[in-house]
């Protein structure tokens, strides 16, 4: 195996360099050079401020706000520095009990009748930027009367930010929070 | 299930078959020595690395030279993977200040990436420098595929020559594999990702000031690159702690489908390889109708499973419309949940798009499943094509016994040397898996990092060995794997699952290489068509997954049961 040694060891060391430096610079260089926006994480800015990434989900609490999906990450919800999903088998008692909370919550915020499957669960990366147009029509009713905006207008900018399956068939109907959200700010102004 | 969903399915295979053919014959020329359309660039390049290595490209090795060549570059891509990641305290390229990786973990991450494992203890974006993740992980996400691509290689020139003394030069092979196939292609994916979002920078990251109020840090980093030649090498390792499950490694639906194609296509071409090598098309053909006939069958079963939804939160007031929704995403729903998991474990990808250990039980049963048939469906790049073959030969040898003729295999004479070493290769992924499976079942010091009582506890143990002897990387991931019991026992079965196969294999093809290649007489059983598929489907359910059942009819199975009674732990 002695003679093996030099070609491991100047193989290893030459795609070190070629798969581990150059490959990835080469892409830095060339991504940040086409395509800045997305190569930076697709942050929304509201002025010079920036506000979140467009694809990365961020907690909203108050009523005011249409809420996202629950989310899994520690310490608090949807740390974008720490992504985590529950990992909680479908038998788990702490999922039930947790989904039990969640349903209590949406009651107590006015959602009646079956509840939108993504409004009680966690997503897989507990940073899920996106809710179901049935979640997103929940909570309608609740942002309209905390803003004082007529429900029927609201419905309007909620049909609006629906993001429909492409070609008619690819990926799933969505609602992006965030940029909802940011919609609803807009008007005030 | 729904129509649109099984269009979503349907549109991803489509695009697979599409390049099997051509990215197959590229690969074909690729691995014969032949010019391709990138020789002007790449052939200088690769004579000066030759020369500096001390490699004569022309001079081809037997088995046990390709064998050993194959062990020194994994042993010294170890102890380099290794080496960073307990210095990466002290190497450049670290914005967020990570401190060095604790030797269990280190000796666990870097076994994991050289044998093309991608197991994670560890989560990406709170761990790893931007140093490691590319110096070191991609490095090997690149290495360890060609290493794989390599020895599928030295086997298929095995069936394809007569009476000849060797197989190949490994060194060629592995640099050709790399330099060839899979930095082009990892190059053309990594720029369409960052054009589809994934973020490709250098720096940490950034903090958002939330509309509510709060401060977000958004961890960033080079994640195009890495997530380009993950998914081409079916290495599976993410970036981030959730792997494709984050917005940032897979944005939409379009990501989605180039996750998937990426790690599919390279594995289906390479059969297509085979067949061209060896000079019967028909025969690769044959063997990826099998793979897909079974892939599709596991698609099928976990759609099913998962669009049915979890009864227990139906009866709190959940709507079962949307079906199981506790760990995937809303953009991706349950058709491409579904498909990516299957392919994921059909391969030995192991990346996700959702958590698994959040499947219901039957849903679960099924990657874990894929995963303990060997992964040959249609595998990692190259382990998965020799895994098949070694498969094909039980498959003769079988109908030889029926029949009561020489099993032959493409001309050659399959005996019982062949079959010994077949046997020995097949029968260690059970050994590794149910072995240390029943020993952490039983160990208060394993028992303890389960996160889900009841049969998912075991449901999870069962799936870390399974995904580590079968270098899958996926997880059930209520199991707290960083402990130096998991790190020590998962990187032994990463070990077993990689070595105790590959070499066997070798040997296969070192005996198979010495044989006269005869061509098929009338008496020859037939090797390709529809006979020969439901054989091999037959041989792979039987020999490959029946020793697992009864350790799956007390986990996912029982889980299921459970499920649809209301039984919570």
């Amino acid at each position: 195996m002695l003679n093996q040694l030099r070609p491991a060891l100047v193989t290893i060391t030459f795609f070190t360099l070629v798969t581990g430096l150059c490959f990835p610079l080469a892409v830095t260089g060339l991504g940040q050079a086409l395509f800045p926006a997305q190569a930076d994480g697709s942050l929304v800015r509201r002025g010079e401020t920036v506000v979140g990434s467009a694809l990365i989900g961020q907690n909203f609490a108050s009523d005011r706000y249409f809420w996202p999906r629950p989310s899994a990450t520690g310490p608090e919800a949807y740390n974008a520095s720490a992504s985590s999903g529950s990992n909680l088998g479908t038998t788990s008692v702490k999922l039930r009990d947790r989904v039990t909370g969640e349903v209590q919550r949406l009651r107590e915020a006015g959602v009646a009748g079956a509840i939108p499957a993504d409004a009680a669960t966690t997503s897989g990366s507990g940073l899920d930027p996106h809710i179901s147009p049935e979640f997103a029509a929940a909570q309608v009713d609740r942002v309209a009367r905390t803003r004082g905006l007529e429900p029927e207008a609201l419905r309007a900018i909620v049909l609006d930010h629906i993001d429909n399956r492409a070609l008619g068939f690819i990926g799933e109907p969505r609602v992006n929070v965030l940029e909802l959200n940011l919609a609803l700010d807009a008007l005030k102004s | 299930m729904t129509l649109i969903g099984w269009l979503q399915i349907g549109l991803l295979f489509l695009a697979v078959l599409a390049v099997v053919k051509p990215l197959g014959l590229y690969m074909a020329s690729v691995f014969s020595g032949e010019r391709t359309w990138l020789s002007p660039i790449l052939a200088p390049v690769e004579r000066g690395l030759y020369a500096v290595a001390g490699v004569d490209p022309k001079k081809e090795q037997g088995w046990l030279g390709y064998t050993f060549a194959m062990l020194a570059f994994s042993v010294a891509g170890f102890i380099a993977l290794y080496a960073i990641l307990r210095l990466q305290a002290y190497l450049p390229l670290n914005p967020q200040g990570f401190g060095n990786v604790a030797p269990d973990l280190a000796f666990n991450t870097a076994v994991s990436f050289v044998t093309n494992t991608n197991w994670q203890n560890y989560g990406g974006e709170t761990t790893m420098s931007h140093f490691s993740q590319m110096a070191g992980l991609t490095v090997q996400n690149f290495l360890s595929a060609a290493t794989g691509m390599a020895l599928a290689m030295a086997l298929t020139r095995a069936f394809a020559r007569s009476q000849a003394a060797t197989i190949g030069n490994f060194w060629v092979d592995m640099t050709r594999a790399t330099l060839y196939v899979l930095l082009p292609l990892a190059f053309i994916v990594a720029l369409a990702f960052v054009a589809m979002g994934l973020p490709q920078t250098l720096s940490a990251g950034v903090t958002a000031q939330t509309l509510d109020g709060a401060q977000q840090v958004i961890a960033l980093g080079p994640v195009a690159s890495q997530e380009a030649i993950k998914q081409l090498g079916t290495n599976g390792g993410g970036f981030f702690n959730v792997n494709a499950a984050h917005p940032f490694e897979n944005p939409s639906a379009f990501s989605n489908y180039l996750n998937i194609f990426a790690m599919l296509s390279v594995s289906a071409a390479l059969v297509f390889t085979f067949g061209q090598m060896v000079g019967n098309r028909r025969q690769g053909w044959t063997l990826l109708a099998t793979m897909a006939t079974l892939l599709v069958a596991g698609v099928a079963v976990v759609y099913w499973a998962e669009a049915g939804g979890n009864p227990i939160l139906t009866a709190l007031g959940i709507d079962g419309a949307q079906g199981n929704m506790e760990g995937k995403e809303v953009r991706f729903g349950q058709a491409m949940t579904a498909l990516y998991a299957a392919v994921t474990t059909g391969l030995s990808d192991g990346g996700v798009n959702g958590m698994h250990g959040s499947f219901t039980g039957l849903g679960g049963l099924v990657p874990m499943f894929l995963i303990q048939l060997g992964e040959v469906l249609p595998g990692g790049v190259g382990s998965g094509l020799y895994g098949m073959l070694v498969f094909a030969l039980l498959s003769v040898f079988v109908a030889g016994l029926m029949v009561g003729r020489t099993p032959e295999f493409l001309g050659k004479k399959i005996e019982s040397r062949e079959m010994k070493y077949a046997m020995l290769a097949v029968l260690i992924l059970p050994l590794a898996i149910l072995g240390f499976t029943a020993i952490s079942a039983v160990l208060p010091v394993a028992v303890a990092s389960v996160g889900t009582a009841g049969p998912h506890g075991l449901s999870e143990i069962l799936y870390a060995f399974s995904s580590a002897a079968g270098n899958n990387g996926s997880a059930f991931g209520g199991l707290s794997g960083n402990t130096p019991w998991y790190n020590t026992t998962l990187g032994i079965a990463m070990l077993l699952g990689r070595f105790a196969y590959a070499v066997p294999v070798m040997a296969i093809a070192g005996s198979l290489a010495k044989k006269v290649r005869s061509p098929a007489s009338s008496g020859t059983f037939p090797t390709d068509g529809p006979l020969f598929v439901g054989l091999l489907i037959a041989i792979i359910l039987i020999l490959g997954g029946l020793q697992f059942f009864p350790a799956l009819a007390l986990g996912p199975i029982v889980e299921h049961f459970a499920m649809l009674a209301g039984q919570t732990y």
